[in-house]
């Protein structure tokens, strides 16, 4: 075993460090886990590499900053190891530059050897149904980065004040963050980097009751325990779930002997339901709700306001087999209202196709063979783009955890080291200094890492007054402002 | 040639497991554990400033080598920790006991990530335990530690995280994989069991 390995270790290593002497100009297309951890391992495997890393937003490092939850901090130390790679001496950051505006990808082909895509997904799916577009129902995507300060969403102003309920539509992670900013004290809030407006916003808000509404069951639900066992451990909180959902079938029992997490997730299911004992009548309580075997037909628009959401139709459903093991939700036919002031859909992201690049809109990913673009595919026979990869969720769909990108920035640049080695990446590249020229004449003001310290220092020193870690910067003006100070 | 091994153990483990790793304490809090119970078995002649170095190194997680050149230093116990990188190569390294394999990696360039800082909120240092006889002469997880594991790349039976594996005695010759997305981990036979 180890013999074999070592060889070609041995090897690659060999030709990697014979290639040095020659920069390899390489840029990546977002700042966040897929950006950096692909940065990070390029950086490691060669000495030659010259990395830039662009993004869109003047502030680095993609959903940790605008996705992780306000009270999740120990989720974004991950920004440590990233703030790293970016002060690394063959590496830079410029945010504030947009594919597709201030440049276009057949001109970063042509600057640097390598461009990778990370720019993830910055759309939703849609359900597709009835009454979608009523004022009062966002995308959970939306929702998430009004309250975590994302500048493109500062003045959503959702509207949180026209009753006690709000449904969230999907069972995910995404759909339990939300559930708990909705529902957490806002006294508890106030110490996190929850931006100034959202905290204002959820103080005033007369939301009590929050329904997670899922189309399957609870061995099904796509949250996971840690998260899971946060919302039940909330003091105050009272959690409802029907005994009757929990009846689990021999299908059932098949999820969960293949799947450990599964198991776990449904016998903390079951214990938080056996738990929640008696349902006390204090107005002010917090409620969450787990809806299972219910899937969205219609949305239902206010008679009082018109063009606002008032509720959900649900329709009934039951598992079917679809083989494999795999169990989808049927409608029964049986139907029933949902009151409601707001909706956040929290049933997947999807990433926004690029002018130029193939997109599979099926499955909402750049098509590739381990991260490497395919431009058409002939005769069952992918023919890749040379130099053109992909990384995190525009590769693999908007699935999985920070750390799942390491591994797909692993195959990504194991993929990238295989086309060092055959010779692919020959012809003499500007790199940098042609990307420089090229912003400056589109005068595009770009902000380099240093003007993201200057954000930085500024959020947190805005954070010290208020007893927050940081006071988010939510504004473009304010943003660029703050990267331009002296 | 661990392959066999992992069978014949594997339905015990998976019994164990199933009696004691996955009981819910839903409402628990400490994420951390304490490692003061480690300190007593380490030898007791000590300077101050050693004991205190050493204190500070098992509560930070990150810090400075692991010999500090001082009086006590002949007389912290070391172990020999056998890491597999993803192209298979064994690199053994001398750690100190009562210092994590999180830490014992960093301070031997092992590419081990850490993005969480050993917080318990992640799975990058997800390592497999190679030898289930080790993997038994482990503490089991805790909850905490299994909700992450539950999300870790290429999890095995046998497999826990870096952060949270702590070098004693016992643990002298272990060896530790660290999960590659370019190469299946069918080393010797060692097949990871489905999750």
């Amino acid at each position: 075993m180890s013999r074999r390995y070592l060889a070609r270790y041995l090897v690659s290593r060999y030709f990697s460090s014979s290639v040095s002497s020659r920069p390899l100009h390489v840029c990546i297309v977002g700042s966040g886990p897929a950006g950096f951890y692909t940065a990070d391992k390029l950086l490691k495997a060669h000495e030659g590499a010259r990395i830039d890393i662009i993004d869109r937003l003047p502030t680095p490092f993609g959903l940790v900053r605008s996705g992780v939850a306000p009270d999740h901090p120990e989720t974004k130390i991950a920004i440590n190891q990233f703030s790293r790679v970016a002060q690394h001496e063959r590496c830079s950051f410029y945010g504030n530059v947009k594919l597709g505006s201030d440049l276009l990808l057949s001109e970063l082909r042509d600057l640097y050897h390598v461009v990778v895509l990370a720019h993830g997904a910055e759309s939703d799916k849609d359900l597709g149904i009835p009454g979608e577009t009523l004022s009062g129902i966002y995308s959970a995507r939306e929702f998430v980065w009004w309250y975590n300060g994302h500048p493109d969403y500062s003045s959503l102003k959702p509207d949180l004040k026209s009753s006690d309920t709000a449904v969230i539509l999907g069972q995910g992670n995404v759909a339990l963050d939300v559930a708990r900013i909705l529902l957490r004290p806002t006294t508890e809030l106030a110490s996190t980097d929850i931006a100034r407006h959202a905290l204002s916003a959820l103080e005033e808000s007369s939301i009590r009751k929050v329904f997670l509404v899922g189309r399957r069951g609870p061995v099904q639900a796509a949250l996971t325990a840690k998260e899971l066992r946060e919302v039940l451990g909330i003091k105050n909180m009272h959690i409802r779930i029907k005994e009757t959902d929990l009846s689990v079938t021999p299908a059932d029992e098949v999820e969960m002997k293949n799947s450990r997490i599964r198991k776990r997730i449904y016998e903390l299911l079951s214990k938080a339901a056996a738990a929640a004992g008696t349902s006390e009548s204090d107005p002010d309580q917090r409620e969450l709700h787990f809806v299972f075997f219910r899937q969205p037909d219609r949305f239902l628009e206010s008679n009082e306001r018109k063009g606002h959401v008032s509720g959900v139709n649900l329709e009934k459903t039951i598992l079917e087999s679809a083989g494999s093991g795999k169990q989808l939700a049927v409608g029964t036919g049986e139907f029933e209202d949902l009151n409601c002031s707001l909706v956040l859909k929290a049933i997947g992201y999807k990433s926004v196709p690029i002018n130029g690049l193939p997109f599979d809109h099926k499955k909402g990913v750049v098509p590739n063979v381990r991260g490497r673009v395919v431009s058409q595919t002939l005769e069952s026979l992918s023919q890749t783009e040379p130099g053109l990869y992909v990384c995190g969720w525009l590769k693999r769909g908007p699935v999985g955890i920070i750390a799942t990108n390491l591994y797909c920035a692993e195959e990504t640049v194991g993929s990238i080291s295989e086309d060092i080695e055959e010779g692919v990446f020959k012809s003499s590249k500007e790199g940098s200094k042609g990307l420089m020229q090229l912003l400056e004449k589109r005068e595009v003001k770009k902000v380099d890492y240093s003007g993201w310290e200057k954000i930085d220092a500024k959020e947190k020193q805005m954070g010290t007054e208020r007893n927050k870690p940081r006071e988010k910067l939510v504004t473009w003006e304010d943003l660029l402002a703050a990267a331009a100070a002296n | 040639m661990f392959g066999h091994r992992i069978s014949r153990s594997g339905s015990a483990i998976v019994k164990q497991l199933a009696r004691e790793g996955y009981k819910s304490t839903y409402g628990r809090r400490n994420l951390q554990r304490s490692y003061g119970h480690y300190l007593p078995s380490l030898p007791m002649v000590q300077t101050r400033t050693s004991q205190e170095a050493f204190f500070l190194k098992n509560h930070r997680f990150y810090t400075a080598s692991a010999s500090t050149p001082e009086e006590g230093d002949e007389e912290t116990e070391k172990i020999t920790i056998i890491f597999v990188d993803k192209d298979g190569e064994e690199i053994p390294v001398k750690v100190p006991i009562g210092m994590s394999v999180l830490e014992a990696a960093h301070e031997n360039d092992i590419d081990l990530e850490g993005a969480c800082e050993a917080s318990l909120a992640c799975s990058t240092c997800h390592v497999i335990v190679m030898d289930t006889e080790y993997y038994n002469k482990l503490e089991e997880p805790t909850d905490e530690e299994n909700d992450m594991l539950d999300l870790a790349f290429g999890l095995t039976e046998t497999s826990r995280l870096g952060c949270q594996v702590i070098a004693s005695p016992e643990l002298d010759g272990v060896h530790l994989a660290i999960p590659s997305a370019t190469r299946n981990f069918a080393v010797d036979g060692f097949v990871p069991k489905p999750h």
